[in-house]
């Protein structure tokens, strides 16, 4: 028998524990600490990202406390879970005492408890006592209390109850909550949780084909209830599957049906912004007589079979592009017209080196503010795309370059950016555009200045003219000049003005630097004026003319620039002739069969919240006895929230009370007020 | 008295409510609905069965609230008036701002903006002057200064509104909720408003200094956002924002922070009238500092509010994050940090209903409520990067 008590005994001890309010709230501030975390921790990451940052120590240890996912980390979960069994066993302690609150109007309350209530008044009037408990009655049915009466032989009693529906209101709430959690709990990823725990499913962490997935990391369509995944379709193509990311690998999950992309289009504002974007879809499934067909856009998703399409990204879908390379040191410039998809590489021989080129991006505009004073708000740069060249030990040098001419300071120029790693800002070389529109004539300008023979022979043609007009024909000086020159075009091309300036440092005693600097700029110029010369003779430009202001400033833009191709780390530039835009559609595909659960715990919990703050839950008492001649009456109440509150609302009854039951027990001696408010 | 009768009376009568309409509150209802009819008639080509909605949905919690709140109507009535005539100005050339005088000066979005920023500034000033000198008169003016620059507010959003439609070819219009800029001046209107009614209620103007404060701190923000940094200028939606739901979530979010904040700024005013209680009862601090059984009150009554209008936010982000990004929680920075702040103000609710806490630490833990608030309205979106940066700095 005692061993009974002792075990019923600790269980409740145990349920009031956990049901209890110090620990809900304690659980609510820990479970708001540790949603910080993961805000402040950006989530699922790339683990290499977290190494970089973290270094290998934090890394672990974070990885192990699961704080890259941290939604979904263990401890997490069950934080949840034990708040949500703590506001089970609330909602199961508290709703039947609840319900029999409600429903117990205490009829039994003694004439001193009313007497000794916070808020309490009391009459004497000279009246039936009959009478008065009927208009009495009628008032309190007619402002809404529930009534329920009982004669006690003395005196009569009225008990009155009102606003129960506040009490429901904290169920309403609080069953909300739990109706929403199991919601949540349905849409969460606990299934594949334990399966992965089990062993029957494993994470792919490969960027791989989704054909060559093993079958270990992929889901049939009644693997999975709940998930999201998403998938880039490229117009014109099919998808029966889409991706699950998790942590730091994914899975595969197949559809019941296949989605194709028909048709992407995108609206932009002037600024370069998104617009608008939508996807025309069309769904094949064996269970539709024909394929269904529709158009998502952001906003609107497409809900097929209790799985749900939605238009969530956009990006390049493999565009086609045609390049022109353009090689660099190579007097002949042979050039090299290659086809190239984006998201594809190609590898080029280049004399005996192998490198890829791996096309990254492709983007049909670029929208940047306009120059002040331009008359318009912005310029549109044309067409660009991002390209990384890698060599053979696997270094390599990501490009941007600019299919369109770019106006600065007043001329064009086509620009390529180039960087050799992510964090860098690119750094841009200035090609001059040429008359024809085009960047053959420079590039042919730096083809001719590498070409040593060529320059061997345009020096010595200019030193022996210089040497004659200076009336000095010295053999000896003749080769020394056209030496000179050969030597400041090689370490011009080789390394631009900065090969100049470290070969003059170390050869030229420190008085003589800025002189020899000075003349060697001048010796360069010369030859390299020269070279120009010829260059346009080639082109069937009039050289015994003065050149044409453009063709002069192209010769300083080209100076300027040239220089920085030795910097430039690849041994060509690659120019896009033509594309074909492909885009493609990000699409992201949910399966969230509690979605309706979670809404009808959230409209529990709304209604409740109302029903808790607004509704003024009330016990009152009218009590009657025949005393001395006299009735006596007490009017008494209690509000189980806002004391101050009920108090003013008290006030209230007892002013609407006097006005409609009492003084309209208009008998003759109704002296009435002589009551006592506590 | 017989008012006060009145009033106590109709409390104990079922439906007695609509007995105690006026004249004036049916020629409201039907002035909203009116407007409304119109507004639909001219715009239905525009709005889908939702907008609609919400168009009828808003009328009909503007006549409830007119009913409730008898000086809501003139204040709308002023809005209205003025905001129609500023589109009537503005015609279909937003040009024309700087031409009228009107509009240059008084009610083009801009100028209304700024009138409001200059008027809740003075009004702190002025509310703090009554309240310490116990000057009626002042009291009166700082009162009529936060209505008019609550109208002012509220002009500059309807207004802005229209230029959206006009401002660019490119149809760029929207209801100004959708930018960091916008919904401060919705925030110090909100807060504004929500002061007044409780300013109304309570029969004292002595609060008004102290929620000043804050909704000066926000105007200080907003004119430095606009001066520094351009936020004033129009710009486009992004595609998830184009949807009806902005319409509903956004407003609904700032019934929550106008009352934390005033809450927050009533902690302050709870804690200094405290400690001048304690150190010099008989002082200046101590008398004309509001009552602190009030101060608890209203603290108490306000975060009520706010957390029932913080829920269904919050509720209607979801849905809308359900349509727009594919699930309904996402457990991104700004709905995490929506959660910490519901579950903040939940603990709050539960200390003061469940375990009969009252006073000071209820007033420290409103304050500190307003940093985690101001964290998950403001820092989130400078800070932490996710998919709800509409209002980067």
């Amino acid at each position: 028998m005692v061993e009974n008590t002792n075990k019923q005994k600790s269980e409740n001890v145990w349920l009031a524990f956990i049901g209890s309010m110090n620990l809900a709230i304690t659980m609510l501030v820990v479970l708001a600490i540790a949603s910080v975390i993961g805000t402040v921790l950006q989530q699922n990451q790339p683990y290499a990202d977290y190494l970089i940052k973290f270094g290998p120590f934090w890394h672990e240890v974070f990885l192990t406390l699961g704080l890259y996912d941290v939604y979904g980390a263990v401890w997490f979960l069950l934080l949840l879970g034990f708040l949500l069994l703590s506001t089970s066993i609330c909602v199961y302690r508290n709703t039947s005492i609840i319900l029999r609150d409600v429903s117990h109007f205490r009829l039994k309350t003694q004439e001193k408890s009313l007497r000794t209530m916070a808020n309490s008044h009391e009459w004497f009037i000279e009246e039936n006592a009959d009478r008065v408990m009927n208009t009495a009655r009628q008032f309190f049915q007619r402002a809404g209390y529930r009534l329920r009466s009982k004669d006690h032989g003395d005196h009569q009693l009225f008990a009155m109850l009102k606003g129960g529906m506040n009490r429901f209101g904290y169920v309403f709430t609080h069953v909300g909550i739990v109706v929403i959690c199991i919601g949540g709990l349905m849409d969460g990823n606990l299934p594949l949780k334990i399966k992965e725990w089990r062993g029957a499913i494993e994470l792919e962490t490969r960027d791989i084909m989704a054909n060559e997935v093993d079958d270990k990391s992929r889901l049939k369509p009644q693997d999975n209830f709940s998930f999201r995944g998403s998938i880039t379709l490229p117009e014109g193509s099919v998808s029966n599957l889409v991706f699950l990311n998790v942590r730091d690998g994914y899975l595969v999950q197949e559809l019941p049906f296949s989605v194709e992309l028909k048709d992407f289009r995108i609206e932009h504002y002037p600024s370069g912004q998104p617009k608008s974007f939508e996807s025309d879809l069309v769904i094949r499934d064996d269970q539709l007589d024909k394929p269904l067909e529709k158009t998502i856009a952001v906003n609107y998703p497409l809900i097929y079979r209790g799985y749900s399409i939605y238009q969530a990204s956009f990006g390049d879908g493999g565009s086609e592009l045609k390049l022109k390379l353009w090689p660099f040191f190579d007097p002949q410039l042979k050039t090299l017209n290659l086809d190239a998809k984006v998201f594809a590489s190609r590898d080029l021989k280049i004399v005996d080196d192998v490198m890829s080129l791996e096309i990254q991006e492709f983007k049909a505009f670029n929208v940047f503010p306009a120059e002040e004073g331009s008359g318009k708000k912005f310029t549109n740069y044309g067409p660009s795309f991002v390209f990384k060249v890698r060599d053979a030990s696997g270094v390599a040098i990501e490009y941007l370059n600019y299919m369109s001419p770019v106006k600065q300071d007043g001329r064009l120029f086509f620009i390529s950016g180039v960087r050799k790693s992510v964090a860098d800002p690119y750094r841009y070389l200035h090609i001059p555009m040429d008359p024809q529109g085009k960047v053959d004539r420079f590039m042919k300008f730096h083809a001719l200045l590498s070409d040593a023979n060529r320059i061997e022979k345009i020096a010595r043609k200019n030193a022996s003219n210089a040497l004659k007009n200076a009336k000095m024909n010295n053999e000896q000086m003749q080769e020394r000049i056209v030496g000179s020159m050969r030597q400041l075009v090689g370490l011009y091309v080789g390394g631009g003005f900065a090969a100049i300036d470290s070969d003059i440092r170390e050869r030229v005693p420190k008085e003589n630097q800025a002189n020899v600097a000075e003349a060697y700029i001048k010796i360069l110029r010369n030859v390299m004026q020269a070279a120009y010369v010829d260059l346009l003779r080639e082109e069937g430009v009039d050289t015994s003319k003065k050149l044409s202001l453009a063709d002069q400033q192209f010769f300083e833009d080209s100076m300027t620039n040239l220089a920085g191709i030795s910097k430039y780390g690849s041994p060509f530039y690659v120019q896009l002739v033509s594309f074909n835009h492909r885009e493609s559609s990000g699409l992201q595909i949910t399966r969230s069969p509690g979605q309706n659960i979670v809404y009808l715990g959230c409209v529990m919990l709304i209604a409740g919240l109302f029903m808790m703050f607004y509704i003024m839950p009330q016990r009152i008492w009218l009590m009657a006895k025949p005393t001395d001649g006299k009735l006596q009456l007490i009017l008494a109440g209690s509000g189980l929230r806002n004391k101050e509150d009920f108090s003013n609302h008290f006030s209230d009854l007892v002013k609407a009370f006097e006005l409609k039951v009492i003084d309209s027990a208009k008998s003759n001696q109704a002296t009435g007020i002589q009551g006592e408010t506590k | 008295m017989s008012k006060n009768q009145d009033d106590a009376l109709a409390s104990f009568e079922r439906g007695a409510w609509i007995k105690r309409l006026s004249w004036w509150d049916y020629l409201w209802a039907l002035t909203v609905i009116l407007g409304s009819v119109y507004a639909y008639n001219r715009y239905s080509a525009l709005m889908d069965n939702y907008e609609v909605g919400i168009l009828f949905g808003t009328a009909i919690a503007i006549i409830a609230q007119g009913w409730f709140w008898k000086s809501f109507r003139t204040l709308s009535v002023a809005v209205t008036v003025l905001s129609l005539w500023a589109i009537f100005l503005y015609g279909t050339d937003i040009g024309v701002a700087e031409q009228k005088f009107l509009l240059k000066y008084l009610i083009s979005s801009q100028s209304a903006t700024m009138w409001m920023s200059a008027l809740f500034v003075m009004a702190t000033f002025t509310y703090f002057f009554a309240t310490f000198r116990d000057n009626d008169f002042a009291g009166k003016v700082a009162t009529h200064m936060t209505w008019i620059a609550s109208a002012m507010g509220s002009i500059g959003l309807m207004v802005r509104w229209r230029e959206s439609y006009l401002v660019s070819h490119e149809g760029i219009g929207h209801i100004p909720v959708s930018n960091l800029y916008e919904v401060f001046i919705l925030f110090a209107v909100m807060t504004a408003l929500i002061y007044l009614y409780y300013e109304q209620k309570y029969k004292t103007r002595n609060m008004g200094g102290f929620v000043l404060l804050i909704i000066s701190a926000s105007v200080g923000f907003l004119l430095w956002y606009h001066f520094e940094k351009g936020a004033h200028e129009i710009k486009p939606l992004v595609p998830a924002l184009q949807s009806y739901w902005m319409k509903i979530h956004v407003p609904a979010n700032f019934v929550g922070y106008g009352t934390f904040s005033i809450a927050a700024m009533l902690g302050i005013a709870y804690l200094m009238k405290q400690r001048a209680l304690r150190i010099n009862p008989q002082g200046y601090m101590a008398k004309r500092l509001p009552d602190l059984d009030m101060l608890d009150d209203v603290m108490h009554k306000s975060i009520a509010l706010g957390f029932a209008f913080f829920t269904i936010a919050t509720v209607l982000g979801a849905m809308w994050a359900a349509e727009a990004w594919g699930g309904y929680w996402s457990w991104d920075p700004k709905e995490t940090w929506a959660l910490i702040v519901w579950l903040n103000y939940a603990a709050w609710l539960h200390m003061r209903l469940t375990k009969g806490w009252r006073g000071a630490p209820l007033a420290w833990w409103a304050i500190i409520g307003l940093f985690i608030t101001t964290f998950a309205f403001l820092g989130v979106n400078m800070f932490l990067s996710g998919l709800h940066s509409y209002g980067e700095l």
